[in-house]
């Protein structure tokens, strides 16, 4: 039964929610907080910011009426997935002039999120890759990761600046959750689609009170992500992986450093941003220091930094960094984009810089048969 | 659910991030702001490493910085590090007195790919201070000197005051194992060597370049110039190394810092293959 699913009412988000608690989760979900969403703990569905949804271009993002009293019509919280896994900052030792290591573990409390989004399950998957699968495992984030259990939601109405669709990432979700949700908001019935994805997400479903879904509803949940794909403004040009391999020189990184601040924003919304680095805060007497790692960005002078200064010193080389790391060298590293497609970086942006047509401009200037 | 947290606090270590405790044993002032440090693992465990190979160095208070082996990598048991005081970190290690702590990761990196030179010329072409990363090199080739066809040090310093271990130079230099040249940048009175860049020595190795294997280490505009003059003397890219140089931070592939294009140094390097970074070297603030 649990393998086709079940079909809740939309009521039924209250007790997923209480079922969560009874097994110990923290849930954590999207919030509505100064007009935009953030990831946030919950008591309950009522805490879900129901009938709104972003109205986002380059430059904005603000929750506004949706029309509708739908749950999930809005899509993506300010930040993504990472902050549960990889926290902004988080202690990791201490020790004195003996140099002897005191050790912080990481508190792991298990998490539950609702409202995962297709393309922030793939960004996840893209962390778990960068920390636990090279040359060696950091065991704090598979400790939080391993304690986190993913409620998805599949999208039904994309923002302006989602292009999930282009990279391959949404708006269904095809692996990484526990639970999926299609949310069935149809005038004589509200519900949601509920499907399994581990068995952690299949004990749970059997516990929620529903019907088996038939092949007519998953059909209408079909229905939904298909037309949010359809609704979808945006794309990454095909090949930018190549494109950007050719662009090194290119003088369109200095027409974009006109417009860019620096400010490392989208590298804080970004849910693949991994960067990042650890500082030493000391006592006052100096008899004691604390190893402290943050997130860093690669849109900082420091970062780049080597004896006798920075090596990426202007905006249009850090910009470039940023974009073709994320593009294309990604692959080189990981062997996939860097890329997931939520615009979070386009609508975050202070000034409104938009990498789907960054990418677009230098797509064309360059022809494509053009060698380097 | 929380196994790995468990399991994580039980065994107290993170080898991810956290450093070994090192004792400092020995330190040698190399140059006026040069010193090569002796160190010794509190637990015993030697830090076996492959001659290319880094560590991170920390400081509690201060810092953490990434540091070349410059020690033999026959010899384990006494961890060399070969520092120039760039910046607050540094500065403080070069301090370092015996009885001092410090704390070590690593080794991190791939090192020189020393079964490439097997049967060959191994030429080692170094600049400033890059002569340190490449002594493990030097010491393996003459422990190891039957299995080369020839071993050539070409090294060059700014000035003859910047010459890096020069007693060890004269030493390798009257020995029949090795053919050393030495040249500075800037000359003065004292000085009878010769005067120029390093590269400018590649045309004089007396053997023909399909039989040599070059491994390079200096600033990187040395770098560049190394590979274009051994490329123009008729070596093949594939038989060319060099170590490359960006912000170490982790060591591990996590923090970022040491991309060049789609190297993650630290992880992929430091040493690559000349054809590896053809077209990344000259590339503005890469």
């Amino acid at each position: 039964m649990s393998d086709a699913g079940k079909i809740i009412a939309a009521a039924g988000l209250e007790q997923l929610v209480r079922l969560l608690r009874a097994r110990g989760f923290e849930v954590w979900a999207a919030r509505e907080q100064a007009e935009a969403l953030s990831l946030q703990p919950i008591e309950s569905a009522e805490d879900l910011p129901r009938g709104r949804i972003e109205a986002a271009e380059a430059g904005k993002v603000r929750l506004v009426a949706s029309g509708r009293d739908a749950y999930f019509d809005h899509t993506l919280p300010m930040q993504g997935l990472k902050r549960l896994v990889s926290p902004p900052e988080e202690r990791l030792f201490a020790c004195g002039e003996d140099l002897v290591p005191h050790e912080t573990p990481p508190a792991a409390t298990p998490k539950a999120v609702i409202g995962a989004r297709p393309c922030d399950l793939v960004a996840l998957d893209t962390l778990t890759q960068v920390f636990q699968d090279g040359p060696q495992e950091d065991r704090r984030y598979r400790a939080r990761r391993e304690a986190l259990f993913l409620v998805a939601v599949n999208c039904a109405r994309p923002a302006a600046t989602c292009f999930c669709s282009s990279m391959d990432t949404g708006p269904r979700a095809e692996a990484g959750y526990d639970l999926a949700l299609t949310e069935l908001y149809e005038p004589e019935a509200h519900g949601f689609l509920v499907e399994a994805g581990s068995a952690a997400g299949g004990e749970l479903l059997e516990a929620l009170e529903g019907e088996p879904a038939s092949a007519a509803d998953r059909q209408r949940a079909l229905a939904v992500s298909e037309a949010a794909a359809a609704a979808m403004a945006r794309a990454m040009p095909s090949d930018v992986e190549g494109l950007l391999k050719r662009a090194y020189e290119h003088p369109h990184w200095e027409a974009v450093a006109e417009r860019c601040l620096a400010c490392a924003n989208c590298t804080m919304v970004c849910p693949t941003c991994f960067c990042g680095t650890v500082e030493d805060r000391s006592s006052l007497d100096g008899a004691t220091a604390e190893r402290w790692r943050r997130w860093d960005s690669c849109f900082t002078l420091d970062f780049s930094y080597i004896h006798g200064g920075a090596v990426r010193k202007e905006t249009a080389s850090r910009y470039r960094q940023w974009m073709t790391h994320k593009l294309a060298h990604w692959h080189d590293q990981f062997g996939r984009s860097g890329c997931v497609g939520c615009g979070r970086c386009i609508g975050w942006c202070p000034v409104g810089i938009d990498i789907t047509a960054e990418a677009q401009a230098l797509a064309d200037a360059l022809p494509a048969a053009k060698e380097a | 659910m929380n196994d790995a947290a468990a399991a994580l606090a039980e065994q107290g270590g993170d080898p991810g991030l956290v450093p070994r405790p090192f004792e400092v044993v020995g330190t040698r002032r190399e140059l006026d702001d040069v010193v090569t440090l002796e160190l010794a693992p509190l637990d015993g465990q030697a830090l076996t490493f492959l001659p290319g190979q880094f560590t991170m160095l920390y400081l509690p208070g201060i810092g953490e910085i990434p540091i070349s082996i410059s020690g033999d990598p026959a010899r384990p048991e006494r961890l060399v590090q070969t520092i120039r005081s760039v910046g607050a970190v540094s500065e403080a290690c070069c301090a370092l007195q015996p009885g001092a702590r410090i704390g070590v990761r690593g080794p991190y990196g791939r090192g020189w790919p020393l079964e490439a030179a097997l049967g060959r010329h191994l030429i080692v072409l170094a600049g400033g201070l890059g002569l340190a990363p490449t002594r493990p090199i030097v010491t393996w080739a003459l422990e190891n000197r039957s299995k080369l066809a020839g071993l050539h040090l070409l090294y060059g310093a700014r000035t003859p005051d910047a010459v890096l271990y020069p007693t060890q130079l004269l030493g390798w230099a009257g020995a029949e194992a090795a053919n050393v040249m030495v040249t500075v940048d800037r000359h003065s009175d004292q000085w009878s060597g010769r005067v120029g860049v390093v590269s400018d020595l590649v045309p004089e190795l007396p053997f023909d370049p399909a039989l040599g294997t070059a491994m390079v280490c200096g600033p990187e505009v040395m770098m560049r110039f190394s590979l274009q003059a051994l490329e123009g003397w008729g070596m093949a890219p594939a038989q060319m190394y060099v170590s490359m140089e960006r912000n170490m931070k982790c060591g591990i592939g996590w923090c970022g810092h040491c991309q060049l294009g789609p190297h993650l140094l630290c992880r992929d390097g430091p040493v690559l293959a000349a054809p590896q970074v053809s077209d990344l070297i000259g590339v503005w603030e890469l």
